[in-house]
């Protein structure tokens, strides 16, 4: 094996946080010794190559896996800080890559952190410790009983599960992606930014529990960054857990499990056996700390680039081994990953207008090397702090629901549990957000669809840097590139999506190609995929905004500023829009006062005891903030208005998307709708799963899918409390 | 043959109880010491229970036995009472120093004796002390004596001894010396609406002796060790009746003047006595042979405010309804007083034969005893201790006479670390004690071996199993010494089914460990555990837990804290709430959530129907917090 590579970045020593008067000889642990005696050797390693990191060195010392806020039941565990916080520095791992050879790096000497307490087994030895568990053996012995077959021929399929299933993860395989992905990322992307603390409190998490990374899913190329980054700071490569329809792409998907993939089916509820295998697979790799595990919560890619509401299945999987006490703590790790141009960005445009997504396939991947001449900027990734779910927990789980049943037995988790499992869920999620680095391009792109159909250049810029500032405000973590003037940056972003937006005479223009000519669906549907474009980077911002945003839509929807009516309807809107973007379960008056907050700091509103109104300098600021969110309004109204005028009948999805788009493409075609966003299938089936939520649409469950069935009626009262033509019947909180 | 080296029962008994415990308290040296306001001594027929003068007022069993460094910084154990008793043992201070970080240096001291004037008055009305003197029956307005029985041994109590004082404390203290003394007394406590806590040993670990503040009612601490005949023993039924204040050595050394023996040893049972052990539940060490005090019990007596509560005949079993003496037993004296009960005997044994197991891990080590009981042939008792506790014992290892005795030890360490390739920093160790006849015993003895062999087991010899039992004895002792240095500690204990018993020891360290720095505490803590007994469906663990607290400016509460987390987590980790120490005031708040609203409802009705004024002291359990 070659020497390790003097250049490539480590992690530096880590830094002990001593608490005052704690004399240098009380010894802790002797575990924490050990890996603070290995860390400093691995310290040493990097030594020679470190010191252009010095600046980011010097700020590590507060690496501590300390976690946040302790959770109650009432007292929700999401507490945003309202002020600004310290975000971590960052530092681009690519800029190695340039100076020295790949080969090298891919063959370097890799001796990862790994769990305290792990002895290292083969994948083959996590296979069949799973299908002797207990838990796999008491679900085949029951199917087997219920189905009246021999076991053997459930154990059979079992191992077919878990062969289809498991990952082969291989040192060559990590070795052959850590010279692609090089070579590639090279030649994609300027820069591939980490936070390097980030990656140093993950080095101290793996080693104390088991980990689980929870990143944020944009685009394929999320899939083994992550693996690529732990790589390279030699840590515990984590296994992934990937969709089955990889596994239809030859070679790439073999390739995969080597890299740690393992492969989930879509959907198994009903499939016991698979979901036993599953679950034990998953947890058994959990338990014994064999590798990070890592997947995404939002269950796939977000077309949109807005976070999507999180899938709970994997969740309370790798939670239960703490519920059990079978580990005393798990750590949560929320991963922020942003694109300054996402690599699938046209694809996800034409995939929500309908056409639909290109199988995965070898043969799709290799034609899309073309995108290699491309280039998709700057990739930042924010590795949270982790969370600790024994914290999470303390004081929310008090009664043990697994004492009085053997833990092996499968048991569906009490609705405490589920409560909590979905807490956490969506509490990762706003951590994601929270760290989500924002390119200035989401901010040119959020003031150029209110600008449509061209702005001059100057005008951009000036309100391009109003929105930082408003960002900021906010709580959006902007990454401006090296004291760029605004000038330059907005020009950058410019060239860089040159496929979105041009400037001409000194005015910016969306970039709809063939929008000239032809039909008028032609340049309806050319038109809309650049609107669809266009918004996937302004989305980045909306969940950042959507409190104060909502606050200041329901400041312009409510009759009057009486507090009481501003909230209705700002509870109204968070309801509606409970799919659409994220929310911590059950604190709409904690939301509603974030809000309320975050307009007051900008000036942007005044409140008295009563009222809340908006402030003369601040009108610009919630006039901006309910354009920036009136595509959903209105979008959501016109797709209520199809449904309820439109859909007599029960229907499937797959015959309401097609209806509704053909609904709003019409009204676009009449000029009678501006709202291109519409057109969109993800708005469209949030509009129509809120309408569930809200009870106006009842959803049935068929053998063939899912059926709906409209009560227009209702549909048309929740119409009508969006013109506040009725007042919105909410009990109002008593503490406003 | 051996048989005719086999030396005579009640000979080897009394060898084996010297090897065991060394206890030579001699009865004839103590002068009775109670002191007494009223004129009359107890009868002069009677034998005293350990008196209280022998006793440390401040810490932990006898005023001579106690670990000291010596001039030369060698900590020692002084006395002759226990084996070790003089002994030097050159590694322990190393031992201390490295695992508290604790320095010889730093050191505190206790006061040297109780300061009668911030003792709490005595207040008492004269027309109950006027019934009392009718009864003849001796007591005390004596402050020492009061405070003498104003607690148990839990750590707090211990640390308000040495540095401060009880807010509340027993107005009385009286000495009844048989049942109907007891009938007297309660009767005069529902008279004159006085509040009576029943009084044994004194080892209490639960709070249960603390007197509640908020008490108005005169308290009187009821002392049951002028109780201490044995009333009959019925050999052909093996069983025989005992007065309830009779303690736990005393009844073995009676009974083993007719050749028997209870078999029931709990580990303070120097000092603990029947009575005591009926109301906690208690368990013995050996209780895999000779069962817990609910198998050994075959009748009690006990007096009620509401009447005297026993059977109509000594039968082995009975189906009439719940059986009445599972109310009795663990009532921890909500109820009444105990004070006769019946209790199975055996035929002393005739062999008796330790040893010890070196595991190459505790999981081994836990799955090795997992399978003994699953085979039910675990000896007499068996234990095993983690990794910590087995270099805590090995640092109480007495200096070794000669150099061929260290060349033996130095050669066994080498065969299990280097050949046999155990890592002594997580290799652990079981413990074992055999008895019954000798052929059985070396059989049973193959057994377990070979047992043992099956999960990585090597026979580490008897030397070492030996002082595995002799740590249990001495520990109380060294938390003494611990409080001399800036340590403090505490043993508890818990049961837990045998699939969670790894789960439950892990996690129950780590918390402790954890909740330790948390809490500022300046050094790693000492937290171990052992799985104690062996049962069908699962097994006892008792835990040791001490830290060094300087730099702490509330050590109490910061140690109760962090005893307070350890006994959540392992509520978390499915295991019990006790397994033989008891509620008490302690761990009265999880009570509730332990045995539910309607059991615990259960308990209070028959509470409220038997003592409906309650003038037995309830804060025990029946008012557990709700949270």
């Amino acid at each position: 094996m070659a020497p390790p590579t003097a250049r490539c970045p480590r992690l530096p020593p880590p830094r002990r946080t001593r608490q005052p008067g704690r004399g240098g000889a009380g010894p802790w642990a002797p575990r924490e010794a050990a890996a603070g005696g290995r860390a400093a050797r691995r310290g040493r390693a990097g030594e020679r190559g470190a010191g252009r990191r010095g600046g980011a060195r010097r700020t590590m010392a507060t690496a501590t896996a300390a976690t946040p806020g302790r959770a109650r039941r009432g007292a929700p565990m999401y507490s945003k800080e309202l002020t600004s916080k310290k975000r971590d520095e960052f530092e681009d791992i690519l800029e190695e890559r340039r100076l020295s050879s790949d080969l090298r790096y891919a063959m370097k000497c890799y001796t990862p952190v790994i769990y305290k307490g792990l002895s290292p087994c083969k994948p083959n030895a996590i296979k069949s410790a799973v299908l002797r568990s207990e838990q796999v053996q008491y679900v085949i012995k029951q199917l087997a009983k219920e189905m009246g077959e021999s076991p053997d021929i459930i154990q059979e399929e079992a191992t077919e599960i878990l062969d289809e299933m498991g990952h082969r993860m291989q040192l060559g395989a990590v070795r052959f992606f850590a010279f692609t992905l090089s070579k590639i990322f090279k030649q994609l992307f300027q820069r591939v930014c980490v936070n390097e603390e980030g990656m140093q409190r993950l080095q101290h998490a793996i080693q104390e529990h088991p980990v689980v990374l929870l990143p944020s899913h944009r685009s394929y190329v999320d899939f083994l960054m992550l693996s690529y980054l732990l790589y390279t700071y030699d840590l515990a490569l984590p296994v992934i857990a990937a969709g089955i329809d990889f596994l239809g792409m030859k070679i790439v998907g073999e390739l995969l499990r080597r890299a740690g993939a393992f492969f989930m089916r879509r959907s198994f509820g009903g499939n016991r056996l698979y979901w036993a295998v599953f679950a034990e697979y998953v947890k058994t790799m959990l338990r014994s700390g064999y590798a990070p595990i890592e997947f995404f919560l939002e269950g796939t890619r977000s077309r949109t680039a807005k976070t999507l509401t999180p899938k709970f299945g994997l969740l309370s999987i790798v939670m239960e081994p703490f519920f059990k006490r079978e580990v005393f703590d798990t750590y949560l790790v929320p991963i922020s990953i942003s694109y300054e141009r996402i690599l699938e960005e046209s694809l996800y445009a034409y995939e929500l207008l309908g056409v639909p997504k290109p199988k995965e396939s070898t043969s799709g991947l290799l034609k899309a090397r073309r995108i290699l001449s491309d280039n998709f900027g700057t990739i930042h990734i924010y590795v949270g702090q982790p969370v600790s779910l024994r914290t999470l927990a303390s004081g929310r789980i008090n009664r043990c629901p697994y004492n009085l049943v053997p833990r092996h037995l499968p048991q569906k988790p009490s609705e405490d549990i589920q409560e909590f499992v979905s807490d956490v869920a969506y509490k990762m999620e706003l951590l994601q957000i929270e760290n989500m680095v924002l390119s200035p391009w989401v901010l040119v792109a959020a003031v150029l669809l209110q600008n449509l159909p061209a702005m001059e250049f100057e005008l951009l810029i000036e309100k391009t840097l109003w929105l930082k500032g408003l960002t900021q405000t906010f709580g959006g973590f902007i990454e401006w590139p090296d004291n760029l003037c605004a000038k330059k940056a907005v020009l950058s972003g410019l060239t860089l999506h040159s496929n979105i937006a041009r400037l001409v005479d000194g005015h910016v223009v969306l970039n709809d190609k063939g929008a000239e000519d032809g039909a008028v669906g032609e340049i309806v549907f050319r038109h809309a995929l650049a609107v669809l474009m266009c918004a996937t980077y302004r989305n980045q911002l909306l969940n950042v905004f959507v409190r104060p945003a909502l606050v200041a839509v329901a400041l312009q929807m409510a009759p009057s500023f009486r507090k009481e009516e501003v909230y209705s309807c700002f509870n109204f809107l968070r309801d509606v829009f409970s799919d659409e973007f994220i929310f911590f379960p059950g604190i709409s008056l904690k939301d509603f006062e974030e809000g309320c907050f975050l307009l007051t700091k900008c000036d942007a509103i005044q409140t008295s005891q009563q009222e809340i109104y908006p402030t003369d300098k601040g009108s610009g600021t919630v006039s901006f903030l309910s354009a920036m969110f009136r595509p959903f309004v209105e979008g959501y109204q016109l797709i209520f208005r199809y449904l309820s005028k439109e859909m007599k009948e029960a229907f499937t999805e797959k015959q309401f998307i097609p209806g509704v788009r053909n609904f709003v493409f019409q009204h676009l075609e009449k000029g009678s709708t501006q709202c291109y966003e519409a057109l969109s299938s993800d708005m469209q089936k949030n509009a129509l799963s809120a309408l569930v939520q809200l009870g106006a649409v009842k959803k049935k469950k068929m053998p063939n899918g899912f059926t709906y069935n409209v009560n227009q009626e209702a549909v048309s009262k929740i119409l009508d409390m969006f013109d506040a033509r009725i007042p919105v019947q909410k009990p109002v909180a008593a503490r406003l | 043959m051996f048989l005719l080296k086999r030396p005579r029962k009640a000979q080897l008994y009394k060898i084996i109880m010297e090897f065991n415990y060394a206890f030579s308290y001699s009865r004839s040296s103590c002068a009775t010491s109670l002191k007494h306001n009223s004129t009359e001594l107890p009868p002069a027929s009677r034998e005293e229970a350990p008196q209280q003068e022998l006793l440390k007022w401040n810490g932990w069993g006898y005023n001579d036995s106690k670990f000291i460094f010596n001039k030369k910084g060698q900590a020692e154990f002084t006395g002759k009472r226990y084996r070790l008793g003089g002994m030097v043992l050159p590694t322990f201070k190393e031992w201390i120093e490295k695992t508290f970080g604790a320095s010889l240096e730093h050191k505190t001291t206790s006061r040297a004796s109780l300061n009668v004037n911030d003792v709490p008055p005595s207040i008492v009305n004269e027309e109950f002390l006027q019934d009392l003197r009718a009864t003849k029956i001796s007591y005390s307005q004596d402050a020492e004596d009061r405070v003498f029985r104003a607690h148990g041994h839990c750590l707090h109590e211990i640390f308000v001894l040495r540095e401060g004082m009880f807010k509340r404390i027993p107005d009385i203290v009286v000495w009844p010396v048989c049942h109907e003394d007891v009938v007297k007394i309660v009767e005069l406590a529902c008279k004159h609406n006085l509040c009576i806590i029943p009084f044994g040993g004194g080892t209490s670990v639960s709070s249960a002796l603390e007197c509640p503040e908020d008490e108005k009612r005169t308290i009187v601490s009821l002392d049951t060790s002028q109780m201490n005949r044995i009333l009959w023993i019925d050999e052909k039924n093996l069983t025989a009746c005992v007065e309830a204040g009779i303690v736990g050595q005393d009844l073995e050394k009676q009974l083993a003047e007719s050749g028997f023996c209870t078999g029931h040893e709990p580990d303070s049972m120097e000092f603990s006595s029947l009575g005591g052990w009926v109301a906690t539940r208690a368990s013995g060490m050996k209780k895999n042979i000779y069962g817990n005090i609910e198998d050994l019990v075959v009748h009690i007596k006990m007096v009620t405010p509401r009447g005297i509560v026993e059977k109509n005949c000594q039968v082995p079993r009975m189906s009439t309804g719940p059986d009445i003496h599972h109310f009795i037993m663990g009532s921890e004296g909500t109820l009444g007083v105990v004070t006769e009960v019946t209790i199975k005997i055996r035929p002393v044994p005739e062999y008796q034969k330790y040893g010890s197991v070196v595991f190459p891990n505790f999981e081994r080590g836990v799955a090795c005893l997992r399978e003994v009981a699953k085979q039910r042939c675990a000896p007499a008792s068996i234990r095993l201790v983690d990794n910590a506790q087995f270099q805590f014992g090995h640092a109480l290892k007495p200096q070794v006479a000669s150099i061929f005795t260290s060349f033996l030890d130095g050669l066994k360490k080498f065969y299990i670390t280097k050949f046999k390739g155990f890592d002594p920093n997580i290799l652990c160790v079981a413990t074992l004690l055999f008895e019954g006849d000798r052929e059985k015993v070396l059989q049973h003895e193959k057994q377990v071996y070979d047992i043992a062999t099956k999960f990585g087991g090597l026979a580490a010899g008897e030397d070492n199993g030996q002082r595995g039992y002799m740590l249990t004895f001495v520990i109380a002792y060294l938390r003494d010494l611990g409080l001399d240095y800036y340590v403090i500690g505490e043993s508890f204990e818990t049961s837990v089914p045998w699939d969670r018993v790894l789960d439950l020891c892990r996690n129950v360290k780590e918390r402790i460990v954890r909740e330790c720095k948390e809490k500022g505490v300046q050094f790693a803590p000492l937290s171990t555990c052992r799985v104690t007994q062996t049962y069908d469906a699962g097994a006892c663990v008792y835990f040791y837990f001490a830290f060094n607290y300087r730099g702490i400016s509330d050590p109490i509460h910061v140690y109760e804290q962090i005893e307070r987390a350890a006994r959540e987590e392992i509520l978390a980790n499915g295991g019990s709430l006790s397994h033989h120490h008891g509620v008490g005031k302690l761990r009265k708040r999880w009570m509730k959530d332990s045995i539910s609203d309607v059991g615990l409802g259960m308990l209070r009705s028959v509470k409220e129907y038997v003592d409906p004024i309650t003038s037995l002291e309830t804060k025990i359990f029946y008012k557990a917090l709700h949270k």
